[in-house]
């Protein structure tokens, strides 16, 4: 069974996702090395991800594009900061222009995944910190917008009982 | 495209209004009920100077909202605008959960599940 916590830290900006896999480590690098494995997971179900190139090195970069609904085609890109199979990867995830290279004026965000051994599986913890709100809001229009309505909807819940939820984590 | 209500410049002012433990609980406790000043004041470990600066901040990010009642500064939490702040962060929370799952499902397609 695939176990899933996160946490939000909305003064620093950063997203943390903790998921235990029953599956070890080497396969669950294995979903991130692979470009065919990777774009069955790293899109929204209804904005599959297409990888043009995924130069898993460091220093590599990769480019690719999701398709949504109405044939729109956002484009990112990633670069990779750091890499150690199968423990440890850093990347630059990026808005592209429609030339598919990285937009000019637009930060990347960062992500920060580790992958450890647990008894039957694998922990993979996954951290992601944005720059600030206008990059966060810009990452969004790249078709992940529907969860928004939703997510509102969930906050409701959260702020009913107790307001100070908010500041979890540290 | 930005799909929801905020400016970027409005929603930079929310998170830093929301980076101080003080400003967080003040706005924790006005959210639960509408008080003054003075008795959020009560609270803290700091002057009433001090306190007003904090409920400043909270107001100019529009968290919360200030009227007076007779000689009292009486402020209410804003709670629409701390879910709009909040749901950025729960849009991705729910991308990246979503990611989880399915790299779940491609991990147990890998095993020869026939699900």
């Amino acid at each position: 069974m695939t176990v899933i916590t996160t946490t939000k830290d909305a003064a620093t900006l950063t997203l943390t996702l903790v998921a235990e896999f029953d599956a070890d480590p080497d396969q669950v690098w294995e979903v991130w090395e692979d470009p065919r494995k990777l774009e069955r997971w790293w899109g929204p179900p209804t904005y599959p991800a297409t990888f043009t190139r995924h130069d898993f090195v460091l220093g590599g970069e990769s480019r690719y594009f999701m398709t949504g609904p109405a044939n729109q085609t956002p484009r990112g890109w990633w670069r990779i900061d750091g890499i150690d199979k199968p423990h440890r990867l850093e990347f630059a995830n990026g808005l592209a222009g429609d030339d598919g290279e990285p937009a000019p004026g637009v930060q990347p965000m960062a992500g920060y995944v580790t992958f450890e051994a647990i008894d039957g599986g694998t922990r993979m913890t996954a951290i992601t910190r944005f720059v600030d709100v206008g990059q966060m809001e810009t990452m969004l229009g790249m078709g992940m917008h529907e969860g928004m309505t939703q997510a509102i909807s969930q906050i409701d819940a959260l702020l009913a009982p107790a307001p100070l939820e908010l500041e979890v984590s540290r | 495209m930005v799909v929801h209500s905020v400016r970027g410049d409005e929603a930079d002012r929310i998170f830093q209004a929301l980076a101080d433990p003080t400003r967080r609980d003040i706005l924790a406790r006005a959210i639960q009920q509408e008080q003054s000043v003075s008795a959020l004041a009560g609270h803290y470990a700091m002057s009433f100077a001090a306190v007003q600066k904090h409920v400043a901040v909270l107001e100019r990010a529009a968290l919360i909202s200030k009227h007076r009642r007779g000689r009292e500064q009486i402020v209410r939490g804003n709670a629409s605008t701390l879910r709009v702040a909040a749901g950025l962060l729960e849009t991705y929370e729910q991308l990246w959960i979503e990611r989880a799952h399915q790299i779940a499902d491609v991990l147990a397609g890998e095993k020869g599940d026939t699900t």
